[in-house]
């Protein structure tokens, strides 16, 4: 019963990850100009990565397995916001202007 | 040999120990030796101090995390919903808002949970403002009135 | 399940290679190798799974790291240069 309800769980965790993943993909193409595609991909960087890599630590169970995931999930969340921001401060530098919309009622 | 120095051994003896998994005496003593070399390598350059190992912080950022998290969810899926409306009803824009933090690890720390949160990114700090670029104008409103920023300074104090 | 995931990675990993290709400016470029970076990863990790071999998670690991660091690594490249390389921006 337990296992069953953890291998539901750890679905919908996958389910909802691919969506959001999919979701960041059409993002990064649909997007106008660089700076709006960059948080396309933040989404699929914190939440879909998280949630995957969740449904994985739930089928792992306990031990060195789980130990690992955990260890990428930090690094990906630590080093995501800091890839992000470096980026942003080249493209910057690179005189890239960004895309300002000034209609508030859009 | 003071705190400090003792965390990151801790930390790199249970990175070591964990990530191996096999605890044969040849290995271990591999690892101690380069957990001591590592740790060399860090007092030399002069990286192991309260912002290399913010334990002064570490009671109070699980509450810290915990909000973030949930933070996090909510601008993803509101940043989810206009990738799937289309471009029309994005509304991208620019401004510098204020740092009130006064450490240099507050700063970094707010600057950071900026750019983690979608919808949201930090472009560029000077000492006292950050530019940031948001993909809706609802995004930079929601920044501005400093919810996040309150919580940072509780973090600070 | 894990499947299906590997699918969608896959696909995934498609979009960003074809925003790698489109450009138009070289940011456009490292973010999407970025992002098909990230994807490697949880590829690396869903795969491990699907063949029920564990060590495969090593591999991520280290693909993570080499990820972000050669990510910096290529930025700092073009932090500073001049504005021939960005094409311009439609």
């Amino acid at each position: 019963m337990m296992e069953l309800i953890i291998q539901l769980i750890s679905s919908a965790c996958f389910i909802l990850g691919a969506l959001l993943i999919l979701s960041g993909g059409v993002g990064i193409l649909r997007f106008p100009d660089f700076f709006t595609r960059m948080h396309a991909a933040g989404i699929t960087e914190t939440l879909a990565t998280s949630l995957i890599l969740i449904g994985l630590m739930l089928i792992a169970g306990w031990g060195l397995v789980l130990f690992k995931l955990v260890l990428i999930l930090l690094f990906i969340m630590l080093t995501s916001p800091t890839a992000s921001h470096a980026l942003a401060k080249s493209a910057m530098h690179g005189k890239l202007t960004p895309i300002i919309h000034n209609n508030h009622s859009g | 040999m003071n705190k400090h120095t003792i965390s990151l051994f801790f930390l790199l003896a249970i990175l070591w120990l964990f990530n191996s998994g096999l605890y044969t005496p040849l290995l271990l003593a591999l690892g101690l030796v380069s957990v001591f070399f590592v740790i060399w390598l860090s007092l030399r350059m002069g990286i192991i101090d309260d912002e290399s190992q913010p334990l002064h912080l570490s009671r109070k950022l699980p509450a810290y995390y915990w909000w973030l998290a949930k933070k996090i969810v909510q601008s993803n899926i509101d940043v989810v919903v206009h990738v799937w409306r289309g471009n029309s009803s994005i509304s991208p824009c620019v401004a510098t808002l204020p740092i009130g933090q006064q450490s240099e690890i507050g700063k970094v720390i707010y600057a950071n949970s900026i750019t983690l949160t979608p919808g949201t990114v930090a472009m560029n700090m000077e000492s006292d403002s950050v530019l940031i670029h948001s993909l809706t104008a609802h995004n930079m409103e929601e920044l501005r009135q400093g919810e996040m920023a309150q919580q940072v300074n509780r973090l600070e104090m | 399940m894990l499947i299906m995931l590997a699918i969608v990675l896959l696909t995934v990993m498609f979009m960003a290679l074809l925003r790698a290709l489109l450009g138009p400016s070289i940011y456009d470029r490292i973010l999407a190798v970025n992002l098909f970076g990230t994807k490697t990863v949880l590829l690396i990790a869903v795969m491990g799974f699907l063949f029920g071999r564990p060590e495969f998670l090593d591999i991520a690991l280290v693909y993570a790291l080499i990820n972000f660091i050669s990510v910096i690594g290529v930025l700092r490249y073009f932090e500073y240069s001049d504005n021939r390389i960005n094409g311009s921006e439609s």
